[in-house]
């Protein structure tokens, strides 16, 4: 009874050796609660890492603005002769480099999973008492929203591609943005779960990320190609996500249907147009495919 | 009661190389069990098989009274653990390292903040929490490792070479704290360490070697199942002293850390008459009680330094192999 009444009695500072109310063994419950707290804090500290590290912020966006003003203005002189009166090249190109400007971020952001296995901290993650696809989802949306936020950035320099600033495009980009960001750290994710190696890691998806890009008609539009790269850039998932950017932008521009027909054609397979609506679930259901396939690898045991 | 963990006949093969060769021991719930061996002696493995994190080959384990395997998820949420190596994220500070712990843990949000500032003031880092982790020094990251396995309080708690490179004051403060801890809840403390002074804080030891078990009992009975006491001499001619040790007194002698050394009853009176007697020059002599050290030698036939040098070509075969740093 004595020690207690000097508990009692004790300041603030002496209290903190009384570690009776402070630390009581617990064992957590199972509830979708702790999970989805899970998912938060590994969101969170995506964020808190991306907002510390602003050269990255700014050096991923060195590559879309390279395109857009070196190469745009560059090749405009020449790609100009063949557009439409009214339309810049860079007006052109400006929703494909858009699109760009996510994928590294996105793909880069998954590459920390790699990071965090050879300093440790994956397992720091692995062994917490909550579900792994917390933890994937966290990691998934995180490195959606970096990327999405990197985009916006560069959404902001639409106005010298000479495409307006409306709210509901811009929110129609953010969307789609959003959703390319997720499936792309969703690949990086899966990725990431089977490379152990960060320069692998690298190596590979920089494999990846250019052809990507080049195959899915973020610089020319898709019709009249050579059947041989008809067929892969309806290959490439890319497509179908620059598709409806660059649907939403020209809707915007004060244009002739016959100039929208040349510069936005939309996606064809053997003739048939697919519908913005489908490309766009198309993009979903592979996100989502590829964080099921990355969920399935952080379930394994050593 | 069930036992707060149960091993039974458990091994662990990385390719050809056996980690853990069946290993069976019980540790009771508020017990502080220790793993004591030299680096490389599966320590670590039986480790990460107790914490879900490597499948065992054969064998069973149980936790808080559930199957490592098959109740995993349920397992994760009855422990807590501080690795051996450290799993800091280095661009964040030492407060949001901790937060992000708290959250992934279900520590209740209004008990983070006392327990944030319990923690830290325990291992002398509540001054830097601002600080990011890669400003800290080799010793501030392990003390803040151990702070947030504190954090959360489990039923078992592992403890993997906890206060390797630390200073002995901190050793200490973090010992207090580990004891209060105990004397206050149920909580069943499993540790490794190849420090003999931390293993004397443990209920019961279990000497390792070769991933197998050699020998399992309580730090006193260990020592007393010696009985001898060490004597250590340097001399001007080992061989020729280890020869006349056997001739003059019937002991053997071998020579471990670059000293001749042997285990002799009542060593204190012994000196004299070696010095009487024995025919080679002694530059220096040192007698000890039997320590851990002495339990970990007359179990395997070598001081637990020298195991470790001799399992350092082991191991970075095993790294070769694995591709393990």
């Amino acid at each position: 009874m004595a020690t207690k009444d000097i508990t009692a009695q004790q300041t603030p500072e002496a209290g903190e050796r009384n570690l009776t109310e402070l630390i009581r063994v617990a064992v957590p419950e199972r509830s979708i609660r702790a999970d989805l707290r899970a998912v938060s804090i590994v969101w969170r500290r995506e964020l808190i890492r991306f907002r510390s590290d602003r050269l990255r912020a700014v050096t991923s966006l060195v590559q879309p603005v390279l395109f857009l003003f070196i190469l745009g203005t560059g090749l405009s002189r020449l790609a100009g002769r063949g557009l439409p009166h009214g339309v810049d090249f860079q007006t052109f190109i400006y929703p494909g480099v858009l699109a760009m400007s996510v994928l590294f971020t996105s793909i880069f952001s998954a590459a920390s999973i790699v990071w965090d296995r050879e300093f440790g901290f994956l397992r720091e993650m692995l062994v917490a008492p909550v579900r792994r696809w917390a933890i994937v989802i966290g990691k998934c949306l995180g490195g959606a929203t970096v990327a999405t936020f990197q985009g916006i950035i560069f959404l902001a320099l639409a106005g010298v591609a000479h495409v307006p600033y409306d709210p509901v495009l811009l929110l129609t980009l953010v969307g789609e943005l959003l959703l390319l960001s997720f499936t792309l750290t969703a690949f990086g994710v899966m990725m990431a779960a089977r490379i152990k190696q960060i320069q692998a890691f690298m190596a590979l998806t920089q494999m990846f990320v250019l052809p990507l890009f080049f195959l899915s008609g973020a610089l020319y539009p898709l019709n009249g190609l050579p059947a041989w790269l008809t067929v892969l850039t309806r290959a490439d998932p890319l497509t179908y996500i620059v598709d409806p950017m660059r649907h939403a932008v020209f809707d915007y521009l004060p244009l002739r249907p016959q100039v929208l027909d040349v510069l936005s054609p939309g996606v064809t397979w053997a003739g048939w147009l697919v519908p913005l609506g489908l490309s766009l679930a198309m993009v979903a259901v592979m996100g989502l495919a590829m964080l099921g396939i990355a969920i399935a690898e952080f379930r394994k045991t050593e | 009661m069930t036992p707060a963990i149960s091993v039974s006949t458990l091994t662990k093969r990385y390719g050809e190389i056996e980690a853990v060769r069946g290993i069976g021991f019980e540790v009771a719930t508020g017990e502080t069990f220790g793993f004591l061996g030299p680096n490389g002696a599966g320590k670590s493995t039986t480790i990460k098989i107790l914490c879900t994190l490597a499948d065992p080959t054969s064998g069973t384990a149980r936790v808080a009274g559930h199957d490592v395997v098959k109740e995993r998820d349920t397992v994760r949420r009855n422990i807590g653990l501080v690795f051996q190596d450290t799993t800091l994220d280095n661009y964040l500070t030492g407060e949001q390292n901790l937060r992000f712990h708290a959250d992934l843990y279900g520590v209740p949000k209004a008990a983070f903040g006392p327990r944030l500032r319990q923690v830290l003031e325990m291992v002398g880092l509540w001054d830097r929490r601002g600080g990011v982790v890669s400003t800290y020094s080799g010793g501030m990251q392990r003390r803040l490792e151990i702070a947030r396995g504190l954090l959360h309080a489990p039923r078992v708690l592992f403890l993997d070479e906890p206060t390797v490179g630390l200073d002995p004051q901190t050793r200490a403060s973090i010992w207090e704290y580990i004891n209060e801890l105990k004397s206050r809840e149920d909580i069943t403390i499993f540790l490794t360490t190849h420090y003999m002074d931390e293993a004397e804080n443990c209920d019961r030891i279990a000497i390792i070697d070769h991933g197998v078990i050699v020998a399992i009992d309580t730090p006193e009975a260990l020592k007393a199942s010696v009985g001898k006491d060490r004597v250590q001499i340097s001399t001007a001619d080992d061989p020729a002293a280890i020869r006349a040790l056997a001739e003059e007194f019937g002991l053997e002698a071998g020579v471990h850390e670059g000293l001749v050394t042997f285990s002799v009853e009542s060593g204190e009176h012994f000196v004299p008459r070696l010095f009487a007697r024995l025919p080679v020059a002694i530059k220096s002599v040192s007698v000890s009680r039997p320590s851990l050290d002495d339990v970990f030698m007359s179990y395997t036939g070598k001081t637990i330094r020298d195991a470790e040098a001799s399992i350092g070509d082991r191991n970075r075969r095993i790294a070769t192999r694995f591709g393990r740093r």
